[in-house]
């Protein structure tokens, strides 16, 4: 496809008034700030066809991607209550749970659905970076526990997106009990023998890193992706010296022995195939 | 009796010492008004720490006199053996522990250590583990759970220390491990936050049967000033993020994140060492001994029962 008609072609599509083109059709990517086409976009998985960039996905496109289009249930989660502190800064917590719901049409950070990958059923759950920064409060807590359950209850597999910026600080100290909370219910996937495979997407950090994302059977990082505890920031302004250039990337994790395998959005779903039918086989 | 590190909130206690002080230098010998200057510093003592905000708290649980893990072993634990290092890397002095005595049982010991002086901040790390300290201490779990130990821990810490090698090391691993490995141990553990509970690096002890908090110790996801620069993108907004965070002792008990409050006396743990012990060790051994009586099995399940659900029923708060 040359510059021309990738440039002109969106004009003569808008003019006919296509619904289903979004509307901004050219992105440029935040790495290397190429302009690249929705559509091109779309065909590569987002990932850069220049860099290798890969663009952080919402749930939906997560899930297309992973099972195909309408090829898998949505698990519905309904979660206890919102905002038990009453938490306000310079706007309420209430207020932002409304915006992130109405701006995201989910619930909360962390959505599941169950599918068929080849022939195996499989529970995923999909952290949402577009829901305040994928933070962990009580609805992610909750829901990952009633992901495992369910998990348990059909003996399929536990897969889990990661993406968060770590706790949710605006539940305070409630956010902090997630990480044992969800810890405790890898346990019941491990008592069980449920294989757990966790993919650390861009960003994964904090409490969230520091739970259940480090306690998978099996760690997948995609390219690319920023993993760690604390941030890059607040590290320099501890240490006071200049961090590599690749620091916290997955790159950089699996040469620490962080994580067992790198991959390329495109090489995911052939590999957690093998993967389970493996953990499965015996 | 009053040591000298007041803080800004103590601003009436230290004219009347200042009082007091020269007094007791010109009449040594006059006992009566002596007693009453005496008890007037108490009286005020007693009113401003009857009404602490939660930033007074921070304030107050960050206090350098504070009595830190390493005043613990020595006051509540007799024959003590410091073990070290996770045999994988390094010893991490950030945290202290070791078996010994409490009460006439044979325990494990574990605690962050802030350090009191520049030269033992430095020695401790400020109280900040890396990804080896929370190795240790799932070696020590794992010690304690083979000889049937209960565990007692100590938290004081800001957090897990932020640096390049602690990343590089695994330091999310190494706390969601630590946190793994408690869910498992077949014996007792008791938690005590003694002065600061900083996040990730506070869990990562005090995932426990019973968590107890001395009264103006504080337990938060994120410091206030960090809550603050963050969220009010303001650093001065400490207080109310401090107030906003739910920190305190009351705040956690009224959350059903911890089990039980230790009060303290008037004018806070750092002046009234002694009595801070003997409450903690009555706290402590009135615990272990409740949970003594629960078996292995239906104990580990209990502690797992407890953190699937926790924070579960929010919504029927008093
Ligand atoms: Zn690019």
């Amino acid at each position: 496809m040359n510059w021309l008609t990738n440039f002109v072609r969106p004009k003569i599509r808008a003019l006919v008034g296509k619904r289903d083109i979004p509307e901004n059709l050219w992105q440029s990517c935040p790495n290397c700030e190429k302009m690249i086409h929705h559509k091109d976009l779309v065909e590569n998985l987002y990932i850069c066809n220049q860099c290798n960039y890969h663009f952080r996905l919402d749930p939906t496109t997560r899930l297309n991607i992973l099972f195909g289009k309408e090829e898998y249930n949505i698990i519905e989660i309904k979660n206890s209550f919102d905002d038990p502190l009453k938490f306000k800064d310079k706007k309420s917590y209430i207020n932002r749970l409304k915006e992130y719901r109405k701006k995201t049409s989910h619930n909360d950070a962390l959505s599941f659905a169950s599918g068929n990958i080849e022939n195996e059923k499989v529970i995923v759950g999909v952290l949402n970076f577009n829901f305040m920064g994928g933070s962990m409060g009580n609805a992610v807590g909750e829901s990952f526990v009633k992901g495992v359950q369910l998990s348990l209850k059909e003996k399929t597999p536990f897969i889990i997106f990661t993406a968060s910026g770590g706790a949710r600080m605006q539940e305070g100290i409630i956010s902090l009990m997630q990480m044992p909370r969800t810890v405790a219910a890898t346990e019941i996937l491990k008592k069980n023998a449920i294989p757990y495979i966790v993919i650390l997407t861009n960003p994964t950090t904090g409490g969230v890193t520091a739970s259940f994302a480090m306690l998978g059977d099996v760690t997948i990082a995609e390219s690319g992706s920023i993993i760690g505890f604390a941030g890059k920031r607040v590290i320099q302004d501890t240490i006071r010296e200049k961090l590599p250039d690749d620091f916290q990337t997955a790159e950089y994790l699996k040469t620490h022995g962080m994580v067992d395998i790198v991959i390329n959005r495109k090489e995911l779903k052939s590999t957690l195939s093998s993967i389970i039918k493996h953990l499965k086989n015996n | 009796m009053y040591d000298e590190d007041f803080l800004d909130f103590e601003q009436p206690v230290i004219e009347l010492k200042k009082k007091f002080d020269s007094f007791l230098n010109e009449n040594p010998n006059q006992h009566e008004k002596n007693n009453d200057l005496k008890k007037k510093i108490d009286d005020i003592l007693k009113k401003i720490y009857s009404n602490l905000t939660p930033w007074q708290k921070v304030q107050v649980a960050r206090h350098p006199k504070r009595p830190h893990t390493i005043d613990y072993i020595e006051n509540l634990i007799t024959d003590f053996i410091p073990l070290s290092g996770d045999k994988k890397y390094a010893e991490d002095k950030s945290i202290i522990s070791g078996i010994g005595t409490f009460e006439k049982r044979s325990i494990m010991v574990i605690g962050t250590e802030k350090g009191n002086s520049t030269e033992t901040r430095i020695k401790h790390n400020f109280g900040m583990a890396k990804p080896e300290g929370y190795r240790k201490v799932q070696r020590l779990y794992r010690l304690a759970d083979k000889f049937n130990l209960p565990i007692l821990t100590f938290v004081d810490t800001a957090g897990a220390f932020p640096g390049k090698e602690a990343e590089e090391r695994g330091q999310s691993e190494a706390i969601a491990n630590s946190i793994s490995v408690s869910l498992n141990i077949k014996t007792p553990i008791i938690s005590t936050i003694i002065g600061e509970g900083g996040s990730g690096g506070a869990i990562a002890l005090a995932t426990a049967d019973k968590v107890l908090m001395l009264e103006n110790s504080v337990y938060s996801v994120i410091s206030p000033e960090g809550c603050a620069s963050i969220l009010w993108r303001d650093p001065n907004m400490v207080k109310q993020a401090a107030n906003a965070l739910n920190l305190t002792a009351s705040n956690c008990s009224r959350l059903g994140v911890i089990d039980e409050i230790i009060p303290e006396l008037p004018g806070g743990a750092h002046r009234n060492y002694n009595q801070t012990f003997v409450d903690v060790k009555k706290s402590i051994n009135n615990n272990l001994q409740e949970l003594l009586k629960i078996n292995e099995e239906d104990l580990v399940s209990l502690r797992n029962e407890k953190y699937l659900n926790i924070t579960s029923n929010l919504n029927q708060l008093p």
